[in-house]
């Protein structure tokens, strides 16, 4: 149980800041599809007998290598693209459960996530991609915000702004990897993006947004855990519920619902409402 | 101490293509410190291909480029942009957006710090001074995407200024504003000209939308039609040709207006 709390929390830290690029750069279906990839990688690697996690970081960095230029050059409509690319990766995983023989425990467990019997090899991984995502954010920081405001804009005034954005598609691809098999090959998505679009109905600082984030993340794995300990129901899941709870409340609690009444008076400069 | 005749940008024979569309078909362009120029022609006649070749943004399948006294390649893209403002049409920015006025301009500042550098007391003096210049001292501290077409173009405005750029560009900055914020961005793009002497590109294919220019630059079909000083080249005759269909000028309050 110790070992869960833990990594409730450092998944759960890392899963809700990478959500943090994908919510603001509005790239929710290239996470999706970045932890198909991965959940996709983790079978192949049970199947042929090699470490799942490998497989998964292969296969998720190699989808982000995929999608990351057609986001960028806009060479045709990147929908299309990441559509094609995630059925391929849901086929493709659903090919190799089907391929293994006998039970496929191994399988059902990578796609439901085990937080109650993780190993202190899963807890190390997660927290270095957790101290590493929390320290590329604060050493970055400015870069991020740039990037992640607007890409034209950053690379206009100077910023690597391509090599950010591949970093970030990557860092969450690792944050995906080493998370997948506590939470879930299927429901880490939900912890990418529900604690993060959760805190941005709620502020108007990217600080506040990180840390919120990161709140209601490990909020989500903590209580996710109670309960499910409590009822003895499967922890994954009830995770996903709690995040999404935690979405609904901060959307109805929103101030930035309000947004659309505002009006621009008494600046000076506005320019005449339509 | 740069001399007031230097040659900033250099663009030789410059061919640009995406795919099979050819977009800049040979084109050459010298532009000298503290020359306005204005850059006009009908959608599609590689306006903003040129632009994108000054910022290193885009790319050049043959010709050369030289800015700032430097040849342009992929290694020294990324310096050469940060001495370059660029300022492109108002953006869809979502209204949630978490990052206000200030922390838009102060990117402006993010590509010469470079990485791993906080901005000091000096860039956060900038940011202040290119907020007020802009007008917008009152929203600094205002989410972003709260403001109005013509509030946000300011703000990027002072963001490119921010940059303390050796040359600016505009790209269309006034499509999609009122008439009223149109105005007031073209006469504080022409207030910042009269005052720093910056060097300015300004791309528009409206002519209504064309501030007094040193150079006017016609474009069609990728190629530089002809250009020379606003009054020879903004005339009747010679706009219709341009855009393949009768113009019409008229002067009112001093100001020439277009009619089409």
């Amino acid at each position: 149980m110790q070992n869960a709390i833990l990594a409730a929390f450092l998944g759960g830290v890392a899963c809700s800041t990478v959500g943090v690029f994908v919510v603001m750069m509005r790239i929710s279906f290239i996470g999706v599809c970045l932890s198909h990839a991965a959940f996709a990688g983790a079978l192949l690697g049970a199947l042929v007998g090699f470490n799942p996690v490998v497989g998964a970081f292969a296969f998720s960095l190699l989808a982000a290598a995929v999608i990351g230029p057609l986001a960028d050059r806009g060479e045709f409509n990147p929908d299309t693209a990441i559509g094609i690319l995630f059925s391929l990766m849901l086929g493709l995983a659903f090919l190799f459960m089907g391929l293994m023989p006998g039970p496929r425990t191994q399988a059902l467990g990578l796609l439901w996530g085990s937080i109650l019997t993780v190993t202190n090899a899963d807890l190390i991984l997660l927290a270095v991609v957790c101290a590493s995502v929390v320290a590329l954010v604060v050493l970055f920081f400015k870069e991020i915000q740039a990037v992640t405001f607007h890409r034209e804009v950053a690379m206009a005034v100077g910023i690597p702004a391509s090599a950010i954005f591949y970093a970030l598609l990557f860092l969450t691809g690792a944050t995906i990897t080493a998370s997948f098999r506590t939470i879930g090959g299927l429901l880490i998505f939900s912890l990418i993006i529900n604690p993060a679009a959760a805190a941005y109905q709620l502020t108007y600082s990217m600080k506040r947004l990180f840390c919120l984030s990161a709140l209601f993340g490990v909020l989500s794995g903590w209580l996710g855990l109670l309960i499910s300990y409590l009822f003895n129901i499967p922890s994954g899941a009830v995770i996903i519920v709690v995040s999404t709870l935690i979405f609904a409340v901060a959307t109805i609690f929103s101030p930035k619902r309000k947004v659309k009444g505002l009006s621009n008076v008494g600046t000076g400069f506005s320019s005449a409402a339509d | 101490m740069a001399r007031a005749d230097e040659v900033v940008i250099e663009i030789e024979d410059a061919v640009v293509s995406y795919r099979e569309d050819v977009a800049l078909r040979g084109v050459s362009l010298t532009v000298r410190r503290g020359e306005f120029v204005g850059i006009i022609g009908p959608n599609g006649a590689g306006k903003t291909t040129l632009l994108t070749l000054v910022n290193g943004l885009g790319r050049l399948l043959s010709g050369r480029v030289r800015v700032l006294g430097k040849p342009l390649a992929p290694r020294n893209a990324h310096h050469i942009r940060t001495r370059v403002g660029y300022v492109a049409q108002v953006q869809d920015i979502d209204p949630r957006m978490p990052i206000t006025v200030r922390e838009v301009v102060m990117i402006g500042r993010y590509g010469r710090l470079g990485p791993f550098h906080r901005p000091t007391q000096a860039d956060r003096d900038v940011v202040e001074r290119m907020i007020e210049l802009v007008g917008m001292s009152p929203l600094a501290d205002r989410p972003i995407g709260h403001l109005s077409g013509g509030e946000q173009q300011r703000t990027a405005i002072a963001r490119a200024l921010a940059q303390e750029p050796d040359i600016f560009l505009l790209d269309e900055p006034t499509a999609f504003l009122d008439w009223r914020a149109q105005r007031e961005i073209l006469d504080l793009v022409q207030e910042i000209h009269r005052r720093q002497r910056l060097t300015t590109l300004f791309v528009t294919h409206d002519l209504n939308a064309l501030p007094r220019c040193d150079r006017v630059v016609l474009m069609k079909d990728g190629l530089i039609q002809g250009e020379g000083r606003a009054g020879a080249v903004l005339r009747n005759e010679v706009l219709s040709e341009l855009y393949g269909t009768p113009i019409t000028l008229i002067e009112h309050a001093g100001r020439q207006v277009v009619l089409s």
